[in-house]
């Protein structure tokens, strides 16, 4: 079940050649751009008409052409959030939404208008119209026109593409509410690896074309290897975390994982709640004693599991913490004078302040 | 003011050619959003020559165009012939005759406009309305016909006053004849060509001046509603 996609493209010189199968909540397509990731994304639409290839969505067949099947992308029912939004200009808000039910068999509409209105905070909208509404506004119009229809599967083309910070921040939040309480898969492109830790439960990275990696999110994100160039920096591990208090007195959040305690800015979030938190591979540090007089708050305690060289002068290091993985980057010559070697007990330190904009509530 | 009165014959020219425009830009409308969504969006062989032909009149002596509606639309002309047979419509030195001629020297000014509307539609709206579940018709229907209103409204009264306006082909293919196919141009050339018709041809020129201008003004007045609506 999931999306299985399978599809071979030529577009004068771009080759598209790619295979991939996810059943995940949220499955990101991660790539530079030209890599082909809109190219999938139409092609799961039936925007885009593969020379050859096989789409299924929760097992059925959209696309194939080895049996000349081929469903017109009305009969779909996948729900497309683009990333210029393409709300109709001659139509209010509240028919823009309601655009796509009017299309939708009675039996299967699942989404209740009231309901997306408020997940996405739009109610103040209803009677305006397209033109007057800002950037974030409209996104978040086209992220409820897309669910009203109660889609099968629901595509993001890079939804904050076209935004700036303050305005992602703002449909960020809408995006993982979605995607824990819409009950529906999807398919999020996007190029910022931010996002996707936030975002994904499953990842499939693209370049030129094919898929240089697949799996879940917590697999793919520590491995710089994998990622462009540009965005290698933000490679790191997903951590799990449990709430357990909060530091009022200086605005923390305390919170547990299975290797130890952490501190991180505060998150808002009753005691016992499950949060992820990224952890880039540049931001830790590695001692080999527990280092006193430091401003770093949190200090895990864990052995090297593994190290790989990266490039000519870093070493990724793997240390498992409890259950745990982190990983640091740290130059060769720090690996020299410290000894490193798998199995030393060492200690991952990691400031507070790199993780500001890192968490990710999850369920 | 006495000369400013309209006789019940000049009464009759007038009526005859607004019925005769009405209809000529009604009937042709639909066949102009036609054509015009396939000049606009379809590539096929041909594709030029039917370009070719919709702005034949436009480019054409409109006695030449007459003459061969009259051959071809005539009591013994092929088309003419058999559309009598069949149902009963008769175009020679009819009304109807009229009303053909004008809409033929208007369609290209009506095609050309509906056209350009066509083309400045974001087709991505058309692409987003389909992964919505509406059918190519219901896309054409919801989306892109409300956003090329402007475009029909500004072909439509374009096409009324090219046929309140229109005589050689008229003329030619049936005639002038009072009450039946005396449009104003027609009864004006008349007025001129008898002694004493001086304040006649004035009186239809205000006439036509002022039906014009009610049009224009009217057109204006509607695209701009419609604009407002489509991007208030």
């Amino acid at each position: 079940m999931g999306i299985e996609v399978a599809i071979r493209h030529r577009q004068g010189d771009f080759m598209l050649h790619v295979t991939f199968a996810s059943a995940g909540r949220l499955t990101a397509l991660f790539g530079p751009s030209g890599s082909g990731k809109t190219s999938i994304v139409n092609a799961i639409a039936g925007l885009m008409r593969p020379d050859s290839g096989r789409v299924s969505v929760e097992g059925r067949v959209l696309l194939d052409t080895g049996q000349r099947i081929f469903v017109p992308p009305h009969r779909r029912r996948i729900g497309y959030v683009f990333q210029d939004a393409r709300l109709f200009p001659h139509l209010t808000v509240s028919q823009n939404l309601r655009y796509g039910r009017f299309f939708t068999p009675p039996a299967e509409r699942y989404a209740e208008f009231s309901k997306v209105v408020d997940l996405l905070g739009i109610g103040a909208l209803l009677e305006r119209r397209p033109a007057g509404l800002s950037g974030g506004e409209r996104q978040r119009v086209a992220i409820g026109r897309a669910l009203v229809a109660s889609p099968r599967l629901l595509l993001m083309d890079e939804p904050l593409a076209s935004l700036d910070d303050e305005r992602k921040a703002e449909i960020l939040p809408y995006v993982e509410r979605m995607r824990d309480e819409a009950g529906i898969p999807i398919v999020y492109v996007s190029h910022s690896v931010a996002e996707i830790a936030r975002l994904a439960s499953d990842v499939v990275l693209l370049s030129e074309g094919r898929v240089t990696a697949a799996g879940p999110v917590e697999d793919i994100l520590p491995r710089a290897d994998l990622l462009p160039a540009g965005e290698r920096g933000e490679a790191g591990a997903m951590v799990p975390l449990e709430l357990v208090g909060q530091d009022d007195a200086f605005g923390l959040s305390v919170l547990r994982s299975s290797g130890g305690e952490w501190r991180l800015p505060r998150i808002d979030a009753p005691a016992g709640a499950r949060v992820t938190v990224r952890v880039r591979a540049r931001d830790v540090m590695i001692a080999t004693e527990r280092p006193a007089g430091i401003s770093a708050l949190n200090v895990l305690e864990g052995r090297i599991a593994a190290m790989e060289m990266a490039g000519d002068s870093e070493t990724l290091v793997s240390i498992l913490s409890g259950d745990d993985r982190l990983y640091a980057r740290v130059t060769r010559r720090s690996v020299g004078q410290l000894g490193l070697e798998p199995g030393k007990t060492v200690f991952a330190i990691v400031k507070s302040v790199s993780l500001d904009s890192a968490v990710a509530a999850r369920r | 003011m006495e000369w400013l009165q309209l006789s019940p014959e000049e009464w009759v020219a007038v009526r005859l050619s607004i019925k005769v425009s009405i209809w000529a830009t009604l009937v042709s409308l639909p066949v102009g959003i036609l054509v015009a969504h396939v000049l606009a969006r379809r590539e096929f062989v041909g594709k030029s020559l039917l370009n070719g032909l919709v702005h034949l009149p436009l480019i054409l002596p409109p006695v030449v165009t007459g003459y061969l509606l009259l051959l071809s639309f005539g009591r013994r002309g092929p088309v003419g012939s058999f559309l009598d047979q069949c149902c009963g419509l008769v175009f020679s030195f009819r009304w109807t005759g009229a009303a053909l001629a004008c809409g033929v020297m208007a369609f290209p000014l009506m095609v050309r406009a509906i056209r350009l509307s066509i083309e400045a539609v974001d087709r991505k709206l058309e692409a987003a309305a389909g992964t919505l579940g509406a059918s190519p018709m219901m896309v054409f229907a919801t989306v892109t016909l409300p956003l090329i209103l402007p475009g029909i409204v500004a072909g439509a009264i374009l096409a009324f006053a090219k046929a309140m306006g229109e005589f050689g082909a008229t003329i030619t293919f049936v005639s002038n004849i009072p009450g039946e196919t005396q449009t104003l141009p027609s009864a004006i050339y008349t007025f001129t060509q008898v002694p004493g018709g001086e304040a006649g041809a004035l009186r239809l020129t205000l006439v036509s001046i002022a039906i014009a201008m009610i049009a224009l003004v009217a057109s204006e007045i509607l695209a701009r509603r419609i604009s407002r609506r489509i991007a208030a």
